[in-house]
């Protein structure tokens, strides 16, 4: 795109010329993801997970298409038509297992491509956008995710859908309101269900088109890499295609590994044994837990225990948890360090590798976790560090820190600067 | 690698290495293809009939309350289906009409089972699959006695034979047998 | 300015969270938790082996026949089976013919075709298994205020799976231990509850199913937790049948990727 060395799509056979001139989808294929688009030559295993992302998405989508054919969203029949489509659609315990395990799948990789963000600086500008998109998919991904649970209509479906739109009931004046009318009524029943299973079945489509837009905003500057350091020359940089279709190919294929094991040997093993009773509105689950993916924001959410003067201690977990993911937006003028990737930020490292990372995997612990005493002290503990380590730490570690000196260029820093050799 | 050490070894080895390279590029491609039909043999085929569907393809009806002369509709595979018990005039209207002057040329014994008085039809027209009346009480039975489907004008006779109108079939006989005098099993 | 916004909005999070985390840890010294006879004495699941376990796992045939037996002579009289189709059935090893006996055995709710009044009628292939009782209501009425639980999901929901089912099955103590009732007297079983230490809350409405001193009990309460995993997962031979082709053709098209892609990369690593 903007590097002057990029192949030119050269169209061959007539037909494609003709494409060409009618409707140039293959050219913007070519720049997109083939042989036009250059990335630098040193990229590492974590920049497959944007590919991977992608790659979970479609598998969502395709999934998700196919159960919808046999899924009923009526809370009457919701959760005998997802034991139907285990127990006697052709392939139905295949489809609903990928789909459910797709979606741990599609977080696992996302995470993985957020913290690649975060250690090697990729929020920093040029690529702000990129990473301001890329939030808007989490956040959507998270309502997907949430709703979609809520579909087979078991016990956890339904105590998730009354916990989660109660955070809603926490806001002054208007949250009851607010709760009453996302659920469509006082507690989560048909209504509720039937418009979450209209909005799961949209927002994959939302999302896919802002992924589109996030690539397409990744392509005005091209790709980061791992040493931060610009792309200088046409020996920097290969072409996304054969060199990262072949790599991604690789990737893509460790990937199945990990998923079809979960599906065929495990699928259970992420999910929650209560979400096998179907919903009764008269007995609540002795421990209510979200998906994984949910549970270190979950901890953030149960860290506040007290009122703060007037302002209740449910309205502050709720602020806290939209805050916590809501702060990532601002990363990029927070972190003001001149140097962009964490491998030349000794002190950044530092923080990063054993703040940050061990804050959220104990926040993840303890959201899975029966909620004693203890839990929540060290939820409270690990909340504290991880907005002092966003909105403390890095602005005041990206003014004192001393960094590394950087090599000149992507290249040398693959085969070594020609002093030395 | 192999490869790496091959092109790395000259000029001689280099077309090995190349075709060595252009090998293991297209075995890569085609296993994604053929894993590729894997996944969507599965996606193509869940939208087949499932196992609760199939399981209702057969039915037993009770054909002892029929009297001579009437007939009942009952359900198959989510169709109407007709069990008729011919009278005698009936059974000869049907014999006497000359097969080989049909459209669809069968005669009563080649619908039947064995027992002539026992006519059973899926009770869809041959033509875009309306139901034909005839079998309930009082229904018109079009100009042959039989069965009259009122959707575009087609015409039965008493061996649910098409006589008259746009359909190109006699009404179709389902696999069915007797399980006993008064009992037949469906599909 | 959104640095010094930033920097305010981490303060005011991080010196709350100070703050409720040192009058939690205070809470903690002052009123340390007192312990809970379920803390203390409930048990986690007896480890049991069972044939459908590991990647290349099946059922066996005979348990689950047996299974279905001490379900239907045990069980059935509370619990349904709902989600479970008799025609299901052949895949415990039965014949069509048997199938339709054992569907025989059950009564299922029907209308009568000339009055259109709820009757029952012997069930066929294409049913359901039953449930007991017509409602919720009638089930609470008939069992002292409890709804005995629907089974077909039973193996699958509960943490421990078959093995849970196994335990709670063998586990019924006659007598609560007397270091319990010592420690914590206000836990006395109640009237119409049975202590068991692999059941949540230690005392369950269900009595016994199985007798407790009775050579056969643990052989049966194997064989219907065998059964209950079946019915809950009838797709697992399926699962595991499919999954090894499947692993073992990933494995063989990662390997070619990954040869793939360094043939590709040979001339941009070395120079």
């Amino acid at each position: 795109m903007s590097f002057p060395w990029a192949n030119h799509y050269e169209p061959q056979h007539p037909f494609m010329r003709y494409m060409d001139e009618k409707l140039p989808l293959p050219r913007f294929i070519y720049n997109a993801i083939g042989g036009g688009y250059p990335v630098p030559r040193n990229l590492n295993y974590f920049w497959n997970f944007g590919v991977l992302s992608g790659a979970a998405l479609m598998l969502q989508i395709i999934t998700g298409i196919v159960l919808a054919m046999h899924f009923a969203a009526n809370s009457g029949v919701a959760f005998d038509s997802v034991e139907h489509i285990m127990r006697d659609v052709n392939s139905g315990w295949l489809m609903r297992y990928a789909h459910a395990n797709g979606a741990s799948m599609f977080f696992i990789v996302v995470y993985v491509h957020i913290f690649r963000g975060l250690f090697y600086g990729s929020y920093k500008p040029p690529r702000e956008v990129v990473w301001l998109l890329g939030i808007v998919i989490f956040l959507l991904m998270m309502a997907t995710a949430f709703m979609g649970y809520v579909l087979p209509w078991g016990q956890m479906s339904f105590w998730g859908a009354k916990v989660i739109t109660g955070l809603f009931g926490a806001i002054p004046v208007v949250g009851e309101p607010i709760q009453t009318w996302l659920l469509g009524g006082f507690s989560p029943d048909n209504a509720a269900l039937n418009r979450f299973f209209s909005l799961h079945y949209l927002l994959p489509f939302v999302i896919l088109g802002v992924v589109i837009l996030h690539v397409w905003a990744l392509h005005i500057p091209g790709s980061s890499n791992p040493t931060g350091v610009p792309v200088k020359s046409e020996e920097d940089t290969v072409p996304f295609h054969p060199y990262y279709t072949a790599k991604d190919g690789f990737g893509l294929g460790v990937f199945l590994i990990v998923f079809a094991t979960l599906v065929f040997f495990a699928p259970n093993f992420l999910g929650e044994p209560d979400n096998y009773i179907k919903a009764n509105p008269m007995s609540t689950p002795a421990n209510i837990v979200p998906e994984w993916y949910f549970w270190p924001f979950y901890a953030i959410l149960r860290a506040f225990t007290f009122d703060f003067f007037f302002v209740p201690a449910k309205l502050l977990g709720v602020l806290a948890m939209f805050a916590s993911i809501l702060l990532l937006l601002f990363l990029p003028w927070i972190d003001t360090s001149p140097v962009r990737s964490g491998s030349y930020r000794p002190l950044f490292k530092k923080f990063f590798w054993f703040g940050l990372v061990p804050c959220i995997i104990v926040l993840g612990y303890c959201g899975g976790s029966h909620a004693t005493n203890g839990v929540v002290l060290v939820s409270q503990l690990a909340s504290v560090y991880y907005f002092a380590h966003f909105l403390i730490i890095l602005p005041i570690v990206s003014r004192i820190e001393k960094t590394l000196p950087l090599p000149n260029s992507i290249t040398e820093s693959v085969l070594g600067a020609p002093a030395v050799a | 690698m192999a490869a790496v050490e091959t092109d790395a070894t000259g000029a001689g080895h280099e077309e090995d290495g190349v075709r060595r390279r252009d090998f293991i590029n297209l075995a890569a491609t085609s296993f994604a293809g053929v894993g590729a039909v894997a996944i969507a043999l599965p996606l193509v085929n869940q939208m087949n009939p499932s196992a609760d569907v199939l399981a209702l393809a057969s039915i037993e009806v009770d054909i002892s309350k029929i009297p001579v002369g009437s007939a009942i509709k009952t359900e198959f595979r989510k169709q109407p289906l007709f069990v008729r018990h011919l009278n005698p005039e009936e059974i000869k209207a049907a014999e006497d009409t000359k097969v080989d002057s049909l459209r669809d040329p069968q005669s009563l014994e080649d619908r039947t089972k064995g027992k002539k008085e026992w006519l059973v039809t899926m009770g869809v027209c041959t033509h875009l699959g309306c139901v034909p009346l005839g079998a309930g009480a009082g229904e018109l039975k079009g100009e042959f006695g039989g069965y009259f489907c009122p959707c575009h004008g087609s015409h039965y006779d008493t061996a649910g034979r098409i006589m008259k109108g746009p359909a190109p079939k006699n009404l179709e006989v389902p696999e069915y047998a007797f399980a006993s005098d008064t009992v037949i099993k469906v599909g | 300015m959104v640095r010094i916004i930033a920097f305010l909005v981490g303060l005011f999070f991080s010196g709350m969270l100070g703050y409720s985390a040192i009058r939690t840890g205070y809470t903690m010294v002052t009123e340390p938790a007192a312990p809970t006879a379920e803390e203390e004495f409930h048990q986690h699941v007896k480890p049991v082996s069972f044939s459908f376990e590991g990647p290349t796992g099946h059922y066996d045939r005979a348990q689950l026949q047996r299974g279905l037996q001490v379900y239907h002579e045990v069980c059935k009289a509370c619990h349904g089976l709902t989600q479970v189709a008799f025609r299901d059935l052949e895949a415990l090893g039965y014949a069509e013919g048997q199938v339709k006996t054992i569907a025989a055995e059950y009564n299922v709710p029907s209308l009568n075709p000339e009055t259109g009044e709820a009757e029952t009628r012997k069930g066929t292939p294409a049913d359901k298994f039953p449930s007991p009782f017509a409602n919720d209501i009638a089930a609470k009425a008939a069992n002292n205020g409890a709804v005995p639980p629907d089974l077909s999901l039973m193996a699958k929901a509960r943490h421990g799976g078959p093995e849970y089912v196994y335990s709670l099955l063998t586990g019924y103590q006659a007598q609560q231990p007397e270091e319990l009732l010592k420690k914590f007297p206000d836990s006395k079983t109640g009237p119409g509850l049975h202590y068991n230490p692999y059941f949540a809350n230690l005392n369950l409405a269900m009595a016994p199913p199985l007798p407790i001193d009775d050579a056969e009990t643990d052989r049966k309460a194997k064989d219907v937790a065998a059964f209950l995993m079946w019915a809950a997962e009838p797709k697992l031979e399926n699962r595991h049948k499919s999954g090894i082709p499947a692993m073992i053709f990933l494995i063989l098209f990662t390997w070619l990727t990954y040869m793939s892609y360094q043939v590709i990369w040979a001339d941009k690593k070395k120079h």
